[in-house]
């Protein structure tokens, strides 16, 4: 960690977005996180996101559990709405306020053990409902926060820093958001940002349950050799799948690719996610065989990453509910009692 | 791109803009940290080292080191290098027993110099204390050359330049002041081993147009002017003055108007406003104390009535840039002006005067009637004459001067020990890291945002009253600290190990200038383009790795780097490690310090 604040001095070429923000209007408080911890790079990554889509920072809730991946939110965008929840419960309270005021952008943000150790079903409840979310999973494998537990994605097999060995199943939360339903699925590795920030972004402007999984080493307890979530494991055994580039509604797209090497899916909002292939047969737009390709390369000792999955026409839980447009606190009386009138209407239609 | 050779002394002496810029090198952040710890004396010592009038260059220097300040670049002004020096001057103890002590034993060696300028003087300081036994002939009253002649007190107080010339002339010399040398050849035949000419440049320019004869008695030449301000001769003027020129001494000629007794001053140039000599701060001086500047005018006439001084004509231009950029001025075709006034002050340039150098003694004059100086040794082309300051290449300044100067004396020095003057000894240096511990580091790296501050002046109608008190109040110990710690300590450098680098990018994320960019080797100028943010400012180096395991390189644009040490905080190996650079320029004490070591 560091005790002197970040200088305030920016570069002075650094651009303004449109809203007139530089890159560092987005960041947060200095990190307090061990120095080369992979969550920073995540943080940057997000800080990009949120410029390059010219976010109001006001218009952004993050919300996160207990771990140092949790701690993260208070290391970005400093000027936008936070809650730090119980351990493993983040997802229960970013469904509240979803539905509470449908008009925020959700970023959950949680660890390895946060989502899958002891919020296992808060995750898999908040993504089969299809909240209207970021779900950013900082998965290094251990308990970093309380000094490097195997967590529950531990692959078997894998070493501590001093010596054990890992023999209970890991859970790989990819898997488990396909299967649950997710309607954006990826991973990532925070020491690949041109990978991770297009999907940083795309998941954000996508509708519905969108999840990344970041490989994100430990520099303190998960970085040896041994581990498979250290940066010269992941870099040796990273299988992309593509390579995004993020096209935001308003620019236009060039078409200079080959056919065949490149896919094009257009979003809800407009925005359009080109993917450049490098695995020539994938298709992202097909649940089925995206589990297959992953269970396929997992079993082969490879990490898969990429957009994996994703249903550009996926529905929210807003629409499974048919919930009120507005922010619950901004209605008014007229809206909250409608009188005997309207009750009568719906008692009529019980009968 | 070639990996960056850091060992070559040059590449971390560039990234500490401020010394590299500053002719005689002085290692300037070293100095504004002992201010800040209030160590005066020590940072008086650093500066009396390298640039031998601290108190003098204080107030007047040219300060060529703070436009290439990097605190320019990160935010609107540089910090105050000149008047923090000053701040060493003024709140130093007394210095003298840290100071050379006269040599007790002479060496035979016999050296004269022609005016005693601070070129002479900063040569006979280097020398003096190695037994050369030193004469200096001046033909002014006092020595200083024109620190004393030409820079007002209210600048430069007497008792400063007494104090600092003082401090060298005490090393024991022989001074001819008063006497003029009217012949070099006469001067050779007297047998000295070297000749050093520090004689100046000391003709103020005629403007030659109708008038100048006939009303002559109050068209001044403004170097001649001063001079006899300075000495006492001239203590008043009309009330009415012209000064006609934009460089700084029509600067000091109109300010000095101002206080004996001009109260309508104005400074009437040829130029644009813009392009004036001046530097904007010497403007600004002449300003604040009401003195109009009035540009695009050329002279055309003087005139007067019965032998009287009445005014200037002048004509009314406007620029005109051809295809290449060069400017011309042209008439404008309106009317020519006629400003009235009682006395006019010409400061339209300074040239080199040599007639009393014969021109058959084996030493070569140019084209332009300079004599031709090596630019290194300073040596001319007879072997034992050389020169320094404003008679080597036209007039410069005091710190031009010094910096000649050193090099002069290092020439002088090789010559008569029989060694090859063409040999330059390499600068002394040494790179040490400043890591104190996890996060603490030798040096204060939080960076301040704090703007610069304003030297506090004396009241004006209180400055302008007496042409003797000193205008500039200098910073006080408190803004002192707050200037210095404006600094960003560009001597502590970042510095690479590639073997040690995981890549994990903690240093590019906390870079809060976006320095640092991990990306494929490409050719400079393309790679310049393609980093975080793009390395536009071409002055500027990049410092690239070796290759890296992913395949990439590291690449740093030191253009804007805070030097807050944040990367090597970050950084979880110790790839990035902060180390001071401190580069000092060998002089002949250090020549002769290194032989001492060797004998013994
Ligand atoms: C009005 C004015 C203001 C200036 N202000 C500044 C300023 O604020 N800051 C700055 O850095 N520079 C300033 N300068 C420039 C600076 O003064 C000179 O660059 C500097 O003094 C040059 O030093 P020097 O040793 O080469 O020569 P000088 O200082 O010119 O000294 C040369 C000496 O040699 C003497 N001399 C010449 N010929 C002979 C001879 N034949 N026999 C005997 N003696 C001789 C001269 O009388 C003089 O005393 C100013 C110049 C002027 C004119
Ligand atoms: C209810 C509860 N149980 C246990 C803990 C102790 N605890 C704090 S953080 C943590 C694990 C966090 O791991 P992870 O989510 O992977 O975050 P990391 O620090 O690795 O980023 C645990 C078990 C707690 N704070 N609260
Ligand atoms: S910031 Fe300090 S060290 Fe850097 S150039 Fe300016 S004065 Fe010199
Ligand atoms: S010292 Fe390091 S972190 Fe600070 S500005 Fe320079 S490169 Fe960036
Ligand atoms: S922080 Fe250190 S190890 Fe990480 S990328 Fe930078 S130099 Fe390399
Ligand atoms: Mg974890």
């Amino acid at each position: 960690m560091t005790y002197i604040t970040k200088p305030r001095l920016h570069h002075p070429l650094l651009a303004p977005n449109a809203l007139g923000f530089t890159r560092r209007d987005y960041e947060g408080k200095v990190s307090t996180l061990c120095a080369g911890c992979g969550h920073d790079s995540i943080s940057a990554a997000i800080i990009q996101a949120a410029y390059e889509l010219d976010l109001p920072p006001h218009r952004l809730a993050k919300l996160s559990g207990i771990g140092c991946s949790s701690k993260t939110p208070d290391y970005f965008l400093g000027n936008s709405h936070g809650f730090n929840a119980v351990h493993g419960r983040m997802p229960s309270v970013l469904t509240g306020a979803s539905l509470a005021n449908r008009e925020l952008i959700y970023l959950g943000v949680s660890g390895d053990g946060d989502s899958a150790s002891i919020g296992l079903g808060q995750f898999a409840h908040s993504v089969r409902r299809g909240v209207n979310m970021t779900y950013i999973v900082e998965n290094n494998g251990v308990y970093g926060l309380t000094k490097g537990q195997f967590s529950a994605t531990s692959d078997p097999g894998s070493k501590s820093k001093r010596g054990v060995v890992n023999h209970d199943q890991a859970i790989d939360l990819v898997g488990l958001a396909l299967q649950l339903g997710a309607s954006f699925v990826a991973r990532s590795f925070s020491g690949d940002k041109d990978q991770l920030t297009p999907l940083i972004k795309a998941a954000i402007s996508h509708k519905g349950a969108a999840f990344i999984d970041v490989i994100s080493p430990c520099v303190q307890f998960n970085n040896h050799v041994g581990s498979t979530k250290s940066f010269d494991y992941v870099r040796e055994h990273n299988a992309a799948l593509n390579r995004l580039d993020f096209i935001e509604p308003r620019e236009e797209i060039t078409v200079d690719y080959a056919p065949g090497e490149v896919e094009i899916v257009r979003q809800h909002d407009g925005s359009i996610l080109k993917l450049r292939k490098l695995s020539a047969e994938y298709d992202p737009t097909d649940r089925i065989s995206a589990m297959g390709h992953l269970q396929l390369h997992q079993a082969r000792g490879e990490v898969v990453t990429g957009l994996l999955y994703v249903d550009p026409d996926a529905k929210d839980l807003h629409d499974h509910l048919g919930t009120v447009q507005k922010p619950l606190n901004q209605l008014g009386d007229a809206e909250l009692i409608p009188g005997p009138a309207a009750l009568a209407a719906i008692n009529d239609s019980l009968r | 791109m070639e990996p960056t050779n850091t060992e070559a002394p040059d590449y971390f002496h560039k990234v500490v803009d401020c010394q590299w810029a500053c002719p005689a090198h002085t290692p300037v952040p070293e100095y504004i940290r002992l201010i800040a710890e209030g160590r005066y004396s020590d940072a008086y010592m650093i500066n009396w080292k390298s640039n031998v009038f601290p108190g003098i260059l204080g107030r007047t220097c040219d300060r060529p080191c703070e436009p290439a300040c990097r605190r320019g670049r990160v935010e609107d002004q540089p910090v105050a290098i000149c008047r923090l020096k000053r701040v060493a001057a003024d709140n130093k103890d007394d210095i003298r027993g840290r100071l050379p002590r006269p040599a007790r034993i002479k060496n035979g060696k016999r050296v004269v110099m022609v005016g005693c300028g601070p070129a002479s003087l900063a040569v006979a300081r280097d020398l003096a204390p190695f037994g050369y036994d030193i004469t200096i002939i001046d033909q002014d009253p006092k020595p200083g050359g024109m620190i004393r002649s030409q820079i007002p007190r209210f600048r430069l107080p007497e008792s400063i330049i007494d104090e600092e010339v003082g401090y060298i002339t005490d090393l024991g010399m022989t001074l001819r002041q008063g006497e003029r040398v009217d012949s070099l050849k006469a001067l050779l035949d007297e047998g000295y081993d070297a000749v050093f000419v520090g004689s100046g440049a000391p003709r103020g320019r005629e403007l030659s147009i109708p008038g100048r004869q006939e009303a002559a008695a109050h068209i001044h030449i403004g170097i001649d002017w001063l001079s006899s301000v300075s000495f006492g001769h001239t203590d008043k003027i009309g009330r009415r003055v012209i000064v006609l020129g934009g460089g700084n001494t029509a600067m000091d000629c109109c300010r000095t108007s101002r206080r004996l007794g001009g109260d309508d001053v104005k400074v009437i140039v040829r130029s644009g406003f813009e392009e004036m000599k001046a530097s904007p701060w010497e403007k600004e001086d002449a300003m604040h104390e009401d003195i109009p500047i009035l540009n695009y005018l050329v002279p055309k006439e003087f005139t007067h009535e019965n032998g009287r001084l009445t005014g200037v004509t002048f004509e009314k231009v406007h620029a005109v840039y051809d295809a290449k950029g060069r400017r011309d001025l042209v008439p404008t075709g309106e009317p020519d002006q006629h400003f009235e006034c009682d006395d006019v002050l010409v400061a339209v340039g300074q040239e080199n005067a040599f007639p009393w150098i014969e021109r058959d003694i084996g030493l070569e004059f140019d084209k332009w009637d300079m004599p031709v100086v090596n630019e290194i040794t300073m040596g001319s082309t007879h072997p034992k004459v050389f020169f320094g300051g404003d008679s080597a290449f036209g007039p410069k300044n005091i710190i031009w001067a010094v910096a000649h100067a050193h090099q002069a004396a290092i020439s002088i020095h090789k010559l008569l020990s029989g060694e090859d003057v063409d040999d330059r000894p390499p600068p002394g240096v040494t790179l040490a890291s400043q890591k104190m511990g996890i996060h603490e580091w030798s040096y204060d790296n939080d960076i301040s945002n704090d703007a610069r501050r304003r030297v506090p002046l004396r009241d004006k109608a209180e400055a302008l009253s007496n042409v003797k008190l000193e205008v500039e109040l200098g910073f006080d110990v408190k803004l002192a600290f707050q200037e210095a710690q404006r600094c960003l300590n560009c001597d502590v450098q970042t510095v690479f190990s590639t073997p040690l680098c995981i890549e994990c990018d903690a240093c590019v994320d906390i870079c809060p200038v976006d320095c640092i960019t991990f990306t494929s080797d490409g050719e400079e100028a393309e790679l310049r383009e393609r980093l975080k943010v793009p390395a536009r400012n071409l002055t500027q180096d990049l410092y690239v790795s070796t290759e890296l395991p992913t395949g990439r390189v590291m690449v740093k644009d030191e253009d804007v780097c805070l030097h807050c040490g944040l990367c090597a905080e970050r950084c979880p190996t110790g790839a990035w490690d902060m180390q001071k650079f401190l580069l000092s320029v060998t002089q002949v004490e250090d020549i002769c310090a290194s032989r001492k070591m060797a004998a013994e």
